[in-house]
């Protein structure tokens, strides 16, 4: 049992950064229709700006929590700038056309993010100081340490927060009925190109926070930890139905906890003809299959065919 | 990169040479064949490739020192053949660690006639560039390609001074059956060619042992969380933990492994087996166990680290020892057969035995290496320090290893006097290892 | 094609490109075998793409796994005539065997996605890739089909009788090393793609791809079978790479599952894209590009960079890379049509603008 409980515990701490990345991922798509494929290496900028101001900081004798939240202040803007240019440059000038060429334009431009950082900061995976000090909880015979916790807390208050500003501020309000009508949302006055812009830079922001939470619980950061990552935040964002807040944050949690589970126990079941070999698979299978049976999403509602 | 301008312009004047008797492949070297008054030396080219771009550049380049620095040495010392003044000229080539890239530098360094080749670095791009060397009857002698497919396709050419494969996971397996004495291993890879050969032979050997070996357990390269991989193995109470895989991955599993309270020792082949495990890990790696194929780098032939410090301003990484002995290797059978032509100098080198920086070396029938030694270190104080060598399945304390050897130093001088030019080519005392 | 309006002179070109076609290789062998070897690479690239431009630029339909059938082409070929299962079937068997192969691979991938729109099937595609490429890495256990990892060395080149296309001989005076042997065999298959690749485009199939990739309602509403003519997109588009597949593996002699990762896809994507997507002609040209360019970074960019600063400041792998995504970006932003844009494609666009 204690093992099945430790299961779950990483699943759902893997599953909160899912959410999170995710979260990106919706809010882009249910804004502008657009898979921002791109975004994956948002994360990654964040890791990596993060580590660099870690590292310049890990020698003097500012407390550990400190020099972290210090990291997270220097890459939650640097990753809002990237993320406010790409919109500016590579994705609005193709807002109205035809659907394969904003595709492409993410890819190409996921390349670039990948090599300039590759550029920047080498090649070779850059260990994070391990400067916060190692606490362990036991719960229920489990272990969860104290980054765990931190991760979760933070994810789920960040969640809140958003929820509260997309449903509760103006700003919000005048998300909500741009995703719904451009056009109308327009002529009711609304700054379309304002309202996107702000779209991406929030949603840049929750993956600068992903890719330092990443970087400090693994300990390690690397130009290309963010397609991967990208890749299952976007399956999970398509599990819980894209454009939909909640869908996000439930398919992030649920993929954590499949992908902790289908390598904990599919070995076993499956008489180890099938084990954590096939890990990224269940990923995959999982979105395929969602998309295939349920293109909604668990919580999404049908959307258009607007192709 | 100077010579890289000097092999391009070379190039051109080959290519200029060819264009006029269009494809008559059997002409002698254009660069060779004046001689004007002072006669010049002749021309003899060895190249080495490795990948020089990429995540394992660093190690290429390692590699690549290791030849040149065997090169120079015999220019320095002069070489004759066939009664003709040689210099040796070193082509660099980059395979950026991809075969396809492999095969057409593997066809490059052909194209240059080259007499030799030193690589490649990665099995994976040694195997499919062996067959054009092959074809060119060209002798390739790998330093770090540690994978057997490459010395089992039949090629009487190719040749490795490394151990293979399934000699390390043995080393490795054997050291964790005798002294860690577990009941259960579980064993871990990162799915990719050498992870995965690795981890076979270290289950086989284990097996072999009566240990009892979970379940293959696997991520990839680039797999970052292993949490749910190691609970599992948790809850299966394994008294040790063996990984097939880089340090990149390693050091993230190691460390994932002690916060989920896994008391287990874990053990790591050589691709984990460096000081980069500590700063990935922090003080979990402390106490890990891993192995390198061959001796280790400061139990090298103390001259040999000496004129690398001194020439290269840096310690040698990896495998820049054995690189610098297939050099030599190369440059001895020449001179045993006086020609550079390798179809004379190549039974010399099937039939060679030599005292280098790495040890002694003859090949067997495949063109492995007989009796390859094995290092299994342990991590102690961020430091990777060896202590046992794993020779013919014997194991033996390094420290003993480091008195044997040097009792044994004047004695192995005698031999290597023996053959007097091999003595004049190679630094004397060909197995004094570093005292440390 | 319109390049040579008048009939005589058409034919004049047409031979001209040919001699030059047939004598490039020699010319090429003057610099250096490897050139010819580069050569091979790109007309195999070239005949990737152009599968690729089946399905990506003809049905519209953007496929981010094409890699796929290449390695289960190459797998093929290999299993099929290597020691591993210890069968030596000729290659004019395997080939066909494995267009057959990728191709049910096509429709498996293609049948359960079709009523996905662009975006999403471009991530189920990759998806579907990436499951192929970890398919291929574990297959070695519990049975061993596909050898893991480890990859399959030793592969039969390809051979008629004790015609061998990997050796070296001499033939009417003229050396023909194995690289040039394949330059032919690959430029005959070539050619034979782009007839099929043009026939198919002004066909009746040709016209209905366009159609769904125009708009896809109003082409059911026209009495398409939008499903079956998909699918057929998907199935035809594989089947080209199952060949270059097999061509690949033969040619390598050594596959393994780290050649068909999803940058490989999107190299071959970039080639459609760059070339002109849906314009035969333009595809080549992609592919052409794509695969010299890089190897002339390689010669030239290392030494510039070592004359001009001491030491390598940008690797060319990277380089290519971010040339590469600067390209997609730069071309879809002020020539989304390509190099060589398609005549329908330049009518959409410049409607769009």
């Amino acid at each position: 049992m204690d093992i099945f409980l430790q299961q779950i515990i990483n699943g759902l701490t893997l599953g909160s950064v899912y959410a999170i990345v995710a979260l990106g991922y919706t809010m882009v798509y249910g804004i502008i229709q657009l898979i921002n494929f791109a975004h994956g290496e948002l994360v990654m900028i964040g890791a990596m700006v993060a580590f660099s101001v870690i590292n310049a900081l890990a020698g003097t004798h500012l407390p550990p929590v400190l020099i972290v939240l210090i990291g997270v202040l220097a890459a939650v803007p640097a990753c809002m700038l990237v993320g406010y240019a790409m919109e500016r440059i590579a994705y609005r000038p193709l807002r109205n056309a035809p659907r394969l060429a904003p595709l492409i334009t993410a890819i190409g431009i996921s390349i670039i993010l990948q090599h300039v950082a590759l550029l920047v900061w080498s090649r070779n995976p850059l260990a994070f100081p391990q400067i916060i000090p190692f606490v362990t909880f036991s719960v229920g015979g489990a272990i969860i340490s104290g980054v765990q916790i931190a991760i979760i807390l933070i994810s789920v208050l960040m969640m809140g927060a958003l929820t509260f500003m997309v449903y509760r501020t103006k700003l919000g309000i005048a998300m909500r009925a741009t995703s719904q009508n451009p056009q109308v949302a327009g002529l009711m006055g609304i700054d379309i190109d304002r309202i996107i812009s702000f779209t991406f830079i929030v949603g840049a922001a929750l993956a600068a926070v992903a890719g330092v939470m990443v970087g400090t619980y693994y300990g390690i950061a690397h130009y290309g930890m963010g397609s991967l990552l990208g890749m299952k935040a976007f399956s999970a964002a398509v599990l819980g139905g894209i454009g939909n807040l909640a869908g996000a944050m439930l398919g992030g949690i649920l993929l954590g906890i499949v992908e902790a589970l289908g390598a904990g126990y599919i070995g076993d079941l499956t008489n180890n003809v099938f084990g954590s070999n096939y890990q990224d698979v269940f990923a995959f299978l999982v979105l395929i299959g969602v998309l295939v049976f349920r293109p909604s999403g668990l919580l999404g509602e049908r959307v258009g065919d607007r192709a | 990169m100077q010579r890289m301008r000097f092999s391009l312009a070379i190039f051109a004047a080959a290519a200029a040479l060819t264009l006029a008797g269009c494809g008559e492949e059997k002409k002698p070297e254009p660069v060779v064949s004046a001689p004007p008054a002072p006669p010049p030396p002749m021309v003899v080219k060895l190249g080495h490739v490795g990948p020089l771009t990429g995540s394992i550049a660093h190690l290429g380049k390692d590699n690549e020192n290791g030849v040149r620095l065997a090169v120079d040495e015999a220019n320095a010392k002069g070489l004759t053949l066939g009664g003709k003044k040689v210099k040796l000229e070193l082509v660099a080539e980059d395979d950026q660690a991809d075969p396809k890239v492999g095969t057409t530098v593997a066809q490059k360094l052909v194209d240059a006639k080259v007499v030799g080749v030193i690589g490649h670095l990665n099995s994976g791009v040694s195997i499919p560039a062996s067959a054009i060397y092959n074809q060119a009857g060209i002798p390739m002698i790998s330093g770090s390609s540690t994978n057997p497919q490459l010395t089992e396709q039949g090629f009487k050419n190719v040749f490795r001074v490394v151990g293979r494969d399934d000699q390390q996971g043995p080393a490795i397996a054997s050291y964790l059956a005798s002294q860690v004495k577990p009941k259960t291993v579980a064993v871990i890879d990162d799915a990719t060619a050498y992870g995965e050969g690795l981890a076979n032979e270290v289950e086989k050997t284990l097996k072999a042992a009566g240990v009892k070996v979970l379940p293959r357990e696997k991520g990839t390269d680039k797999t970052a969380d292993f949490k749910a991989i190691l609970t599992k193995i948790k809850g299966k109470k394994p008294d040790a933990v063996f990984y097939g895989g880089m340090d990149a991955t390693g050091g993230p599993l190691l460390k994932q492994g002690r916060e989920l309270g896994l008391k287990a020792v874990f053990a790591f082949g050589d691709g984990a087996c460096t000081e980069k495990m500590e700063e990935l890990a922090g003080t979990a790696a402390e106490g890990l166990l891993c192995s390198q194929a061959g001796l280790p780098v400061q139990a090298a032939n103390k001259k040999f680290l000496d004129a690398y410090k001194a020439k290269f301003k840096i310690d040698p990484i990896l495998y820049a020892p054995f690189t610098y002995d297939a050099a030599n290797l190369i440059i001895e059978s020449m001179k045993k057969a006086d020609s550079p032509d390798p179809a004379k100098y190549l039974p010399e080198l099937a039939k060679i035995s030599y005292e280098g920086a790495s040890g002694k070396i003859e090949f067997d029938d495949k063109g492995d290496r007989k009796d390859a030694e094995m290092t299994i270190f342990t991590m102690k104080g961020g430091k990777i320090e060896p202590i046992a060598i794993i020779k013919s399945g014997k194991t033996i304390k390094f420290e003993d290893f480091i008195k044997a050897a040097e009792t044994a130093a004047p004695a192995a001088a005698a031999p290597a006097a023996a053959a007097p030019e091999a003595a004049k080519a190679e630094p004397a005392k060909a197995a004094e290892p570093a005292k440390k | 094609m319109n390049l040579f309006a008048d009939g005589r002179r058409k034919w004049v070109g047409v031979a001209l490109i040919a001699l030059a076609l047939i004598g490039l290789p020699f010319a090429l062998a003057a610099a250096g075998t490897a050139w010819v070897r580069i050569a091979n690479l790109a007309i195999l690239f070239a005949f990737l793409a152009l599968g690729l431009n089946i399905v990506v630029g003809f049905a519209g339909l953007l496929d981010l796994g094409y890699i796929a059938f290449y390695g289960v082409g190459a797998y093929a070929y290999a299993l099929l005539a290597s020691p591993h299962f210890n069968l030596h079937l000729p290659f004019w068997v395997i080939l066909p065997i494995g267009a057959l192969v990728a191709c049910v691979f096509g429709v498996l991938l293609g049948a359960p996605t079709l009523k996905l729109r662009g975006d999403y099937l471009a991530i189920v595609t990759l998806g579907f890739g990436e499951i192929v490429r970890i398919f291929l890495n574990n297959l070695s256990q519990p049975v061993n089909i596909t050898n893991g990892p480890q990859g399959i060395s030793r592969i039969d080149p390809f051979s008629f009788g004790a015609f061998n296309f990997s050796r070296n001989e001499t033939i009417a005076g003229l050396a023909f090393s194995g690289p040039i042997k394949y330059y032919y065999l690959l430029l005959a298959l070539l050619l034979l793609a782009i007839v099929v690749n043009l026939r198919l485009q002004h066909s009746r199939i040709g016209r209905a791809w366009e159609a769904i990739r125009e708009d896809e309602v109003a082409a059911r509403a026209m009495g398409i079978n939008t499903t079956r003519i998909k699918l057929l997109a998907f199935a035809m588009g594989a089947s080209f790479g199952g060949i270059a597949g097999g061509m690949f593996a033969a040619i390598q002699g050594f596959i393994s599952p780290e050649s068909f990762v999803l940058v490989e896809s999107v190299m071959v994507l970039s080639m459609v894209v760059l070339g002109g997507m849906g314009n035969v002609w333009g595809v080549v040209l992609g592919a052409v590009l794509l695969t010299f360019v890089p190897e002339l970074l390689r010669d030239w960019v290392q030494p510039v960079q070592q004359s001009l600063f001491g030491r390598t400041l940008i690797e060319p792998e990277v380089i290519r890379m971010l040339l590469f995504g600067l390209a997609l970006v730069l071309m879809m932003l002020f020539r989304p049509a390509g190099l060589l844009p398609s005549a329908v494609r330049k009518r959409e666009l410049a409607k769009t603008e």
